[in-house]
């Protein structure tokens, strides 16, 4: 496990080597700079944004996919990847030119007044499309197993379609769907290549902390890219803490279902 | 428990999760294609064969070359031991191998500037053996390295884990080597598993921007990565070029697509079953 050690352990321990190295003052004046504070206010609310709209669209798509039959199903539901499959470079050029002002839904969204790339909103969008496939994918599978008794029983008894799926299904599905939302969020925090883009990225506006420790790089600031690494790395642990904590419950309900 | 449905409902629903991914998936393709060929068929191949482009594209499949090959070798090794053996520590490694997906790629870049960069850890010692690895061509193969290492383990753990020890077992008391039963019984059981892990890192390896970004430099020419090369573009207006060079990685990502969907054709299981594979 030497190759391990080698390709992770020994740069994460670099990091917080680094961070701790400057002195804990210093650490705490940069990652409490007010323009640092923006940018990890902006990190997180975009990102719990988009990981929120992926929570109720990725159900709805899941629900589609697995309830449904309707022509090109297999290609559709070959598409939810392509966020996982495509650079996020690609996803950002890609995205901006169709939501800038001039472009397909951008001039749309003009059109009514709302204004989509190089705000938040465009930021939103970007951490939407590369958190998409994460909810479709841990709900498909539940929705798939979920015994069709478990709901005819309920219909039965005389439940309506509405009680039936939100006090039968619903909760059944509440961890995978909450798995889901954990993945995208974290995945959405950390995210570079397809925001960059479409940001803008003005300081107090619209920048966020990955490219904000870029900025630091370019300027030479190693301690300063450092100490706001680690208090994202700090945050996507707890995280990661957290799914894992998710995934152990889903497997109970999976179980009990 | 369609026929009790509401057709109305049922085609509202459809509808809207068809539009959400319209808006979201289709467009954003569409985008790649129509703009890298707006300027005809002509300059689409011209700026894919321009010098840059074609040193971007040398790059991008030699780091491949190196970080593939590397990750195959550990995610093998590493699935096997974690699945057919027991050992201390199991868990924390079964952790540490899911580590690069949660740690955000600017930071992954980050982290080797730290070690290898001229104020880093090793940076002084790597100067004065006139190693420079960091803004050079081994730091972009180590941060890909990294990026892609946990592909082809998680793709395998679960597989090996399911197949459990019966057939190896089987296969040592008819006398076959340790070797001989991987190679033979292990290997064969979990191929599919193993193509689609090996695509989906060739794809990240091919594909990743954030953490190269970080160690590149941006020099031209030199340390210029395909993603890299469609930002230097992107950014000087050539949006045309950008796009075509681009549409080269969607073509990649559109392989990966059809990898997956044929692996679980022909290994009969659903890969989407397990735990998303986070790209």
């Amino acid at each position: 496990m030497l190759y391990l050690s080698l390709v992770v352990l020994l740069p994460l321990s670099a990091l917080f080597l680094r961070a701790t190295g400057s002195g804990w003052h210093q650490v705490w004046a940069t990652v409490t700079d007010p323009r640092v504070l923006a940018a990890y206010r902006l990190s997180f609310l975009a990102s719990l944004t988009g990981a929120l709209i992926n929570a109720v669209f990725g159900l709805l798509v899941a629900w589609v996919l697995v309830r449904y039959d309707f022509p090109g199903k297999p290609l559709v539901d070959g598409l939810v990847d392509l966020p996982f499959a495509l650079p996020t470079a690609v996803g950002g050029i890609a995205l901006t030119t169709a939501y800038a002002s001039n472009g397909w839904i951008g001039k749309a969204l003009a059109a009514v007044g709302i204004q989509a790339a190089f705000t938040p909103l465009g930021i939103v969008i970007a951490l939407t499309f590369i958190g998409l496939p994460f909810v479709v994918r841990t709900v498909q599978p539940v929705l798939q197993d979920l015994d069709a008794e478990l709901e005819e029983a309920a219909l039965t008894l005389g439940a309506s379609r509405g009680q039936t799926f939100f006090r039968v299904i619903l909760p059944t599905l509440a961890p995978a769907v909450l798995t889901g939302f954990a993945l995208a969020l974290a995945r959405a925090l950390g995210e570079y290549g397809s925001v960059v883009f479409i940001s803008g990225n003005m300081p107090m506006k619209t920048e966020i902390a990955p490219l904000l420790i870029m900025t630091k790089l370019e300027q030479f600031d190693y301690a300063g890219a450092t100490a706001i690494a680690a208090v994202m790395l700090a945050a996507s642990f707890l995280l990661l803490l957290a799914i894992n904590l998710l995934q152990g419950w889903a497997a109970g309900v999976g179980r009990r279902a | 428990m369609d026929r009790n449905e509401l057709p109305l409902l049922r085609w509202l629903l459809t509808t809207v999760a068809l539009g959400f991914l319209a808006l979201f998936l289709l467009v954003p393709l569409a985008v790649v294609f129509t703009q890298a060929l707006r300027g005809g068929v002509l300059t689409y191949l011209t700026a894919i064969r321009e010098p840059s482009a074609l040193s971007a594209i040398g790059l991008t499949l030699l780091t491949a070359a190196v970080a593939v090959p590397s990750n195959l070798a550990f995610g093998v090794a590493a699935s096997w031991a974690i699945a057919k053996f027991e050992f201390p520590g199991k868990h924390l490694l079964l952790t540490l191998i899911d580590l690069p997906f949660a740690i955000s790629p600017v930071i992954s870049g980050l982290m080797f500037v730290l070690l290898f960069g001229s104020h880093g850890l090793f940076g002084p010692w790597l100067a004065q053996h006139g190693v420079q690895v960091v803004f050079a061509v081994p730091g972009i193969v180590l941060a890909t390295i990294f990026v892609t290492f946990p592909f082809v383990a998680r793709e395998l753990v679960p597989l090996m884990q399911a197949q459990g020890l019966e057939e190896e077992e089987a296969a040592l008391a008819l006398g076959a080597g340790g070797w001989q039963t991987f190679w033979h019984v292990t290997l064969p059981n979990v191929r599919w598993g193993l193509l689609y892990g090996v695509v989906l890192c060739t794809a990240r390896a091919m594909g990743e921007f954030g953490a190269v970004s970080v160690v590149s430099g941006h020099i031209r020419g030199l340390t210029n990565t395909i993603p890299l090369h469609v930002e230097v573009l992107y950014n000087e207006y050539n949006f045309t070029a950008a796009f075509a060079v681009a549409s080269l990685l969607v073509l990649l990502a559109l392989i990966t697509l059809a990898a997956k969907k044929l692996v679980i054709w022909r290994s009969g299981r659903d890969a989407g079953a397990g735990a998303p594979t986070r790209g």
